[in-house]
């Protein structure tokens, strides 16, 4: 099966966020980057299911040249050759036009399969994958736990709320947005790293992938991006200790959403 | 010709740096003080050094090994002790001095026969000093007696680090005291080996996860052809291997400080007195401030020993003076780690007394600081 995984480099968990003169973004010159997590997954599930059944994997993303690094990662740990979208025009793009630029890429690359982490962890939209799989007309699933390959299709178990699970069939060609914490990724090898060298890192402008200016303006503009102005609120609760308990810890799950 | 800064890494180098801190940070960090209270070091774990290629560094692809450079092992040593400068040290005689010795000394058979199994999974030890002979090593009494093919080696190793879990040892041996340095030669020498056993494992106060044993040799018959370098030898074997070797220390002892100095940043943001956080004390800041500069200097140094190495151009001054140097800051940077800690910082449950335990070493091991200065001297004086 031949597999493409589009990932993003996204700012390091333990970074220190100051954010830019207009407060659109954060600060980029001083934080180091690192795969998105859920990427990292979804990169590992294909080279999982490359080991078992043969095939391909393709690397993807779009990004400035610090992305390159994100690219020969992947490369070290085992895809067989990688794709960077980079261009001056390729800034600041929405999910949409992202997605439109990926989709130009899976399209040369034409692989079987599309494996995108479930979101990035900076913006969080978790819209890139879905949008994608529309725009490349194939069948997707989102926040994958587990993928069994079978002739032509797949069986995914989606993770849904409250700890449920369902199991769905989904033909090929087909786009999954994978979860974390499905696989345990490997670490990347010094022989793996040293034989990346030699791995294709193709570049591709928007010229090569045969898009045009119109199809890349954005449909969504970060208007502010701020911290969380802190609130100090305080709320008593009245009754018998274990009423107490009950009505804290639903607090605690259903609104603040800490357990 | 460009000329890069010290601390500019190639892609492959960042990588493999990123994965070493990756590793480091997931599996060895999680057993580090259990291992520390035991003095055990775990099996899986070096199972898991082997799987992930930290045990062949140097190793080229064709003996199974992972083809990287010296520079390289040096990383993984720094990165390593970071977490725990136990498992630096682990992997820090592995590469630099066993593989290592076997790479430069080996002939074409005895590189085929153990190179592979080093990259694979068998650990290496490396047995020089004795209960008599330290800092004078080549004073050592182990003697080894021509016996038809082979040799029969009789004596005993003192202070041998991973000699619990290794499988192969290069012993150091003299064929005639009386040949003084110019009698010691080198014998590769397996664990299975009758007359040869692995004796009283050392309790100590760092690096306590990592083995030192003793080593008896009771009639232990080796065959000629395991004979590392020429007879007679032996002493140019140990010397340049050590040199290389202090370079692995010096990183050890860098990442050891780095390790202690995140600690002490971490707690000063976190620990509050007066109101505030012990970090906005100048006085803190300043001792961190400092802290922070001796690390540097102590990398700049390690790597710039690592990269002359690479280079093929001299280094022993510098890898003594890196040795030298990084031992001290990292004794410095721990015990200042644990000041900055307040009385926490004197108890087990917390980071910072271990790092200062551990550091000591640095200053002991692969010649002591005053055999540093005995080399830097002599570079200085013209005298050798
Ligand atoms: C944890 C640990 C692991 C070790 N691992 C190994 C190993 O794997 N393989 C191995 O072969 N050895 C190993 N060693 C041994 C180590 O290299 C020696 O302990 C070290 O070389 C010092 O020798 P010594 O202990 O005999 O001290 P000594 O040589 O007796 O030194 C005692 C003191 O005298 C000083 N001194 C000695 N001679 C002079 C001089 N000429 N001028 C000024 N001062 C001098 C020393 O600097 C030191 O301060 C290990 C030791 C330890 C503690």
């Amino acid at each position: 099966m031949k597999m493409a995984v589009c990932l993003k480099q996204v700012p390091a968990r333990d970074a220190v966020l100051r954010l830019n003169s207009d407060s659109t973004w954060v600060r980029e010159d001083d934080v180091s980057f690192e795969i998105n997590e859920p990427d990292i997954y979804a990169l590992e599930e294909a080279l999982r299911l490359k080991e078992k059944q043969g095939g391909e994997v393709v690397v993807c993303t779009l990004g400035p040249e610090r992305a390159a690094q994100a690219l020969k990662e992947a490369l070290a740990k085992g895809a067989d050759r990688a794709m960077h979208l980079h261009d001056p025009a390729f800034q600041n793009l929405d999910a949409y036009a992202t997605a439109r630029a990926l989709a130009a890429a899976i399209r040369q690359a034409a692989p079987d399969l599309v494996l995108t982490g479930l979101q990035a962890d900076d913006d969080g939209f978790a819209q890139t994958g879905v949008i994608l799989a529309e725009m490349l007309s194939w069948d997707h699933s989102t926040i994958i736990m587990e993928i069994q390959a079978q002739e032509r299709a797949l069986k995914v178990k989606r993770e849904l709320e409250g700890g449920w699970f369902q199991w769905i069939e989904i033909p090929l060609p087909a786009v999954l947005t994978i979860q974390s914490g499905i696989n345990k990724p490997r670490y990347a090898t010094l022989k793996g790293i040293l034989a990346a060298k030699t791995k294709p890192l193709q570049r591709l402008g928007w010229k090569e992938l045969g898009l045009d200016e119109e199809s890349l303006k954005p449909h969504q503009k970060i208007t502010k991006v701020f911290t969380p102005p802190k609130s100090g609120k305080v709320e008593w609760l009245e009754g018998t200790p274990r009423e107490v308990a009950q009505r804290l810890a639903d607090k605690l799950k259903n609104e603040a959403r800490v357990i | 010709m460009t000329i890069l800064p010290l601390t500019t890494l190639t892609d492959e180098e960042r990588l493999f740096q990123a994965a070493a801190r990756e590793f480091a940070e997931k599996e060895i960090r999680p057993h580090v003080s259990a291992m520390d209270r035991d003095g055990i070091f775990r099996r899986d774990l070096i199972a898991k050094f082997f799987e992930q290629g930290f045990m062949g560094i140097e190793i080229p692809e064709a003996y199974g090994g992972s083809g990287g450079s010296f520079f390289m092992a040096i990383t993984a040593v720094e990165e390593f002790s970071r977490v725990d400068a136990s498992a630096g040290v682990v992997i820090d005689v592995q590469n630099t001095l066993v593989a290592n010795a076997l790479l430069r000394w080996g002939n074409e058979v005895q590189k085929r026969a153990f190179l592979p199994r080093l990259a694979r999974d068998t650990v290496g030890a490396y047995a020089l000093s004795e209960a008599g002979s330290g800092s004078d090593a080549f004073a050592l009494q182990t003697q080894s007696r021509e016996d038809g093919n082979d040799y029969v080696l009789n004596g005993r190793k003192l202070w041998i680090t991973n000699a619990q879990e290794a499988g192969l040892f290069i012993i150091f041996a003299t064929i005639d005291r009386s040949l003084g340095y110019k009698g010691i030669t080198a014998f590769l020498v397996d664990r299975a080996t009758p007359g040869f056993t692995v004796g009283k494992k050392e309790d100590k106060l760092g690096i306590r996860a990592s083995s030192t044993c003793e080593l008896i040799l009771d009639g232990c018959r080796v065959p000629r052809d395991n004979i590392l370098g020429e007879i007679g030898k032996g002493y140019k074997v140990a010397i340049e291997t050590l040199n290389e070797g202090r370079i692995g220390i010096a990183a050890q002892m860098t990442g050891l400080a780095t390790g202690a100095l995140e600690q002490a940043l971490r707690y000063a943001k976190e620990r509050k007195q007066f109101g505030e956080p012990i970090a906005e004390f100048q006085a803190i800041q300043f001792q961190l401030a400092r802290l922070a500069t001796d690390v540097e200097a102590a990398r700049l140094m390690t790597y710039n020993a690592a990269r002359l190495k690479d280079a093929g151009k001299p280094f022993l001054k510098e890898a003594a003076m890196a040795k030298y140097f990084c031992s001290q800051v990292a004794e410095r940077v721990a015990s200042e780690c644990v000041e900055v800690f307040g009385g926490y910082g004197f108890t087990k449950d917390y980071p910072a007394e271990k790092y200062l335990r551990d550091a000591k070493i640095g200053k002991i091991y692969e010649g002591t600081s005053f055999m540093q200065l005995q080399t830097i001297a002599k570079f200085l004086l013209g005298s050798s």
